[in-house]
């Protein structure tokens, strides 16, 4: 582990193999921030996880930040850990409020970044390029007030209770609760051949083969 | 409820195998008495309801005897804790498929008002999505604030009358979708108390 306000020796590396892309670091509270650019921040978090002096294997959580101040940037924070090494690291992504709030998808170097990128979509609206399945996850499929935890998304929500309480009643169950949110579908090869036929969608070819 | 039970001590010439009472009496006191409950336990109160469900208190003491996680064999949907919109449709597919006489326990402060939720994910109040007939306040309610709900149910219960057919009538969604106007929703959603503070961003 690093000391109190000593920061994380990876922001030296980062800043001698990436240069320009690796903007301001800071220490704060002896956890060690890294600003990197939006373009190059997945071959940045690539290398972060496989280069053998790094080996940040471990994303303990992805999420967004809004701030107050209307002036910065909005922020889509990377938390991860290197349990090699026993280093953390907090990679930061700012993103233009007036311009594509798009980064892309880290679902292919760490798989536990699928319902983490789903959530900041969901309460941030931030879009993950390349990722598999980007819908929401903590609000319903058919939810149309925006993104809660924006700072222009008003606390009571945008639409009346009564539209609400209506729009709630209307949700279709079954959607809610399929197989594929279970993610049974993956597992459909691995299942006794019996439940397989019981799984069987009822029209079109199976999900899995 | 009055029982007159033939006494052949008393009478000298009557069967003792027989009872007069009033039908309405009868059926309310069987019925008052072997509420099973449907827990819907969604957050805090759940726990205080596992703890009356428990021995120190025991609910069956009180004829709920079942507890039942199965809206078909349930008298009593007991919401303890706070519904969001998400679950809004659950519960009231639960409601529905609950079979008459039934009747419905709000506990505690959110599934009453929406409590210290006032924002864009939670009901208002259970009682826009479905008819409350006990409203337990508290945060959590203690036990006794559950049992004393119960029983006031009870009471209920046994005002009723089986010949009013009114009283069994299934709610059906109206034209909005809703189960009461869409204004005594709003009403109903209204903030109150220290709620109409929180308008910064609302």
């Amino acid at each position: 582990m690093t000391g109190a306000e000593t920061p994380n020796p990876s922001v030296a590396r980062l800043r001698a193999r990436f240069g320009a892309a690796v903007a301001q670091s800071a220490v704060v509270h002896g956890a060690t921030i890294v600003h990197v650019a939006r373009e190059r921040a997945h071959e940045i978090l690539a290398f972060l996880r496989d280069d053998p002096a790094e080996r940040y294997d471990y994303l303990a959580d992805v999420t967004a930040v809004e701030y107050r101040d209307r002036e910065r940037p909005l922020e889509v924070v990377y938390q991860l850990r290197s349990l090699p090494h026993g280093a953390a690291l907090r990679v930061k992504i700012e993103l233009d409020r007036n311009g594509p709030l798009a980064v892309d998808s880290v679902v292919d170097l760490w798989q536990g970044a699928n319902w983490l990128e789903r959530e900041v979509w969901d309460m941030f609206g931030v879009r993950f390029t390349g990722h598999p399945d980007l819908r929401r996850i903590l609000m319903w499929e058919t939810y149309d007030e925006g993104h809660p935890l924006r700072k222009d998304f008003p606390l009571r929500g945008r639409f009346s209770r009564a539209e609400q309480v209506r729009r709630a009643l209307g949700a279709d169950l079954a959607a809610h609760y399929s197989m594929d949110e279970l993610s049974i579908a993956e597992a459909y090869g691995a299942i006794p051949a019996d439940m397989r036929e019981r799984l069987k969608p009822a029209g079109g070819e199976g999900s899995a083969s | 409820m009055e029982l007159t039970a033939g006494t052949a001590e008393r009478s000298g010439f009557v069967s003792p195998n027989w009872v007069t009472t009033r039908l309405d009496d009868l059926v309310n006191w069987s019925r008052a008495n072997s509420l099973w409950p449907m827990a819907f336990g969604t957050a805090c109160c759940a726990i205080e309801f596992m703890a009356t469900a428990a021995s120190r208190f025991d609910l069956a003491r009180f004829g709920m005897e079942r507890v039942a996680y199965s809206p078909r064999q349930a008298d009593v949907l007991i919401c303890a804790g706070r519904l969001p919109f998400k679950l809004a449709p659950v519960i009231r597919r639960i409601w529905d498929q609950m079979p008459q006489p039934k009747w419905c326990i709000s506990m505690g402060a959110c599934a009453s008002t929406g409590g210290i939720f006032d924002n864009y994910a939670m009901v208002q109040g259970i009682d826009t999505i479905v008819p409350v007939d006990v409203y337990v306040p508290g945060c959590p309610p203690r036990p006794e604030g559950l049992l004393y709900g119960i029983m006031l149910l009870q009471k209920k219960i046994k005002g009723e009358t089986v010949f009013d057919p009114a009283l069994r009538v299934e709610q059906l969604a109206n034209e909005h979708g809703l189960f009461l106007e869409p204004a005594a929703v709003d009403e109903l959603s209204e903030p109150f108390g220290n709620s109409v503070h929180q308008t910064r961003s609302a």
